[in-house]
């Protein structure tokens, strides 16, 4: 172990399940770390993955990450801590991280003392604190109605660092948490030993990207955060990376909207005067950042609701007449649709993506005057149910390969479809729903936690 | 024009948008130096109102514009035109909206 004048944090890759390298690994261990940490989970990949309870990373995978990761903390008897679990963290994601950890545990005959803490909030309770006014608007985002929470699939918060300082004061040797402010799961185990919480939370604002903030960047290799009274230092386990100051500082503004103040559960964590040191070729020392404690504690509301069923076809376009007139197409092709399903007028939406005109940026685009002498068509029908998503979809698709427009010279089809089957059932729809905060008197009293012991006793 | 200008590939080393969130996108210009980071911030040439002009939003939907020196970067975060992953959303990571900065070219006399 380390002595008691700084802890090392060993993150293993930027999400569980990304991945790392067997070697870089293994540099970690060398260095002793107090605690192995990873952080499982992100918004990014969409409100799908939150609303249909599914993972975004594969099972398989983050075995793999678990398992290296679950022996090595057993066999130094360091704790081990994921946060938000299977991506979202809400019950449905955290009952399948707990599934392949059991797997692993039987495999591997590990056993130990594993703290669940789970951060999906029980609706009728959210409808009960939206009646008291604790649910607040996120700028620029309006205030929260009791129909968009009531329409909400599922709701999870992110949990600040209190509810992990009491599962490893409780003595957990694996914390298995839901949905989690990111840093904490780095920060919590240095905050509990006493460390700044400043300088803990920004550094593990660096470590839950792994080493994607050392040069050349990398979301699947490990990062070793060396945390002592004044500073921390951060180094690539990989010999190939190295921190420099520019790649550090630069990660700082990385999906923030402000780089010198950061807001998370119960304060802000403010760099206006953090410095970045380059201590050796492979090492950055980061110092002056500081936690300033909200007057109000208050936890980010996450939330997707179900819209609807989804349907597309793809499909190209060579000929340039067609290419040349394919606003006024579309709007036929539309009017088409509409005419030949009257009844279903306002159950379904029909969208085109045309890629090689303004398909990546939409409305941002600043060049939607250049078109490319090829267009990819995206045909995209969202509807109350699957069959209406597909019927619409088909019947778009073949009005749209034979569609008649002025001056067309090619009468035997408009499209191109790579596939065969054209159309593909997209399945359900959902839309992040709530993005709110939610004032709470004791960090943890949205986060349940409970302990179970894993595996035999046998030795 | 008269005046010289340099194309910003040229001075910058990262030019990259993402999420901040589903709700905001962020674009990060970091430049090759401190001394050209020095140069394009006196320039005054990157404003809320040229990003705003650039993507067709309006300035009140830029959140927020920081030229932050220990990274040598500018950093623009402006309201998402529609939430990730909302139907009609064309970009679920937001990791593909920087391309019209890369048009940029910077006064450079």
């Amino acid at each position: 172990m380390s002595s008691k004048d700084k802890v090392v944090v060993l993150s293993t890759t930027a999400i569980l399940g990304y991945g790392f390298p067997i070697s870089s690994f293994e540099e970690g261990m060398k260095r002793n770390p107090d605690v192995l940490a990873v952080d499982a989970g992100s918004t990014d990949p969409g409100p799908y993955y939150l609303g249909a309870g599914v993972s975004f990373t594969d099972s398989q995978a983050v075995k793999r990450d678990l398992s290296i990761m679950l022996k090595a903390g057993r066999e130094r008897s360091i704790p081990v801590i994921v946060g938000t679990a299977g991506g979202s963290g809400a019950d449905a994601h955290l009952d399948w991280c707990l599934e392949i950890i059991h797997e692993i545990a039987k495999e591997e005959s590990l056993s130990f003392k594993m703290a669940v803490i789970h951060a999906e909030i029980d609706k009728a309770l959210l409808l009960e604190r939206l009646e008291a006014g604790d649910i607040i608007p996120l700028p620029p985002g309006e205030p929260l109605s009791r129909e968009e929470l009531e329409a909400a699939t599922r709701v999870v918060g992110q949990m600040g660092l209190e509810p992990f300082v009491e599962a490893l004061k409780a003595g957990a040797d694996v914390i298995i948490a839901g949905r989690s402010y990111d840093p904490v799961v780095f920060a919590a185990y240095p905050i509990w030993k006493g460390f700044d919480p400043g300088l803990a939370l920004h550094m593990g604002k660096i470590l839950e990207c792994a080493s994607i903030a050392s040069l050349p960047g990398s979301g699947s290799d490990c990062m070793l955060g060396v945390l002592s009274k004044d500073f921390f230092e951060l180094e690539p386990m990989n010999q190939s990376r190295r921190c420099t100051t520019t790649s550090v500082a630069a990660h700082t503004l990385y999906e923030k909207t402000n780089p010198v103040i950061l807001p998370g559960p119960g304060g802000v964590l403010n760099l206006e005067k953090t410095t970045f040191e380059q201590v050796n070729e492979r090492v950055v020392r980061v110092s002056g950042t500081t936690f300033v404690p909200a007057d109000i504690y208050t936890i980010k509301l996450e939330g997707a609701r179900l819209v609807g069923y989804r349907t597309v076809s793809i499909a190209g376009a060579r000929d340039p007449v067609f290419i040349e007139k394919i606003d006024q197409i579309i709007s036929g092709v539309r009017e088409r649709v509409q005419d030949n399903f009257r009844e279903l007028d306002g159950k379904y939406q029909l969208l085109f993506k045309l890629y090689g005109r303004d398909g990546v940026m939409g409305d941002l685009e600043p060049e939607k005057d250049k078109i490319a002498h090829e267009l990819g068509i995206v045909i995209e029908a969202v509807a109350q149910n699957q069959e209406l998503a597909d019927t619409i979809c088909s019947f778009t698709r073949s009005t749209m390969l034979h569609f008649g427009f002025p001056g067309r010279l090619a009468t035997a089809g408009n499209l191109a479809f790579p596939y065969s089957p054209s159309d593909f059932t997209a399945g359900e729809v959902y839309q992040f729903a709530v993005h709110h905060l939610i004032k709470v008197e004791d960090p943890r009293e949205l986060f349940p936690l409970s302990f179970e012991e894993v595996g035999g006793k046998e030795e | 024009m008269s005046a010289k200008s340099i194309s910003i590939r040229e001075l910058a080393e990262v030019i990259r948008s993402k999420n901040a969130g589903p709700y905001e996108l962020t674009l990060d210009i970091i430049f090759k130096s401190e001394e050209i980071f020095d140069r394009v911030v006196a320039s005054k040439y990157i404003t809320p109102e040229r990003i705003a002009d650039l993507y067709s939003i309006p300035v009140k939907n830029i959140m927020s514009f920081v030229e932050f020196a220990p990274a040598k970067a500018i950093k623009i975060t402006f309201e998402r035109p529609g939430v990730g992953g909302d139907i009609g959303d064309n970009d679920v990571y937001g990791a593909q909206q920087h391309a019209p900065l890369l048009s940029l070219n910077i006064p450079w006399n």
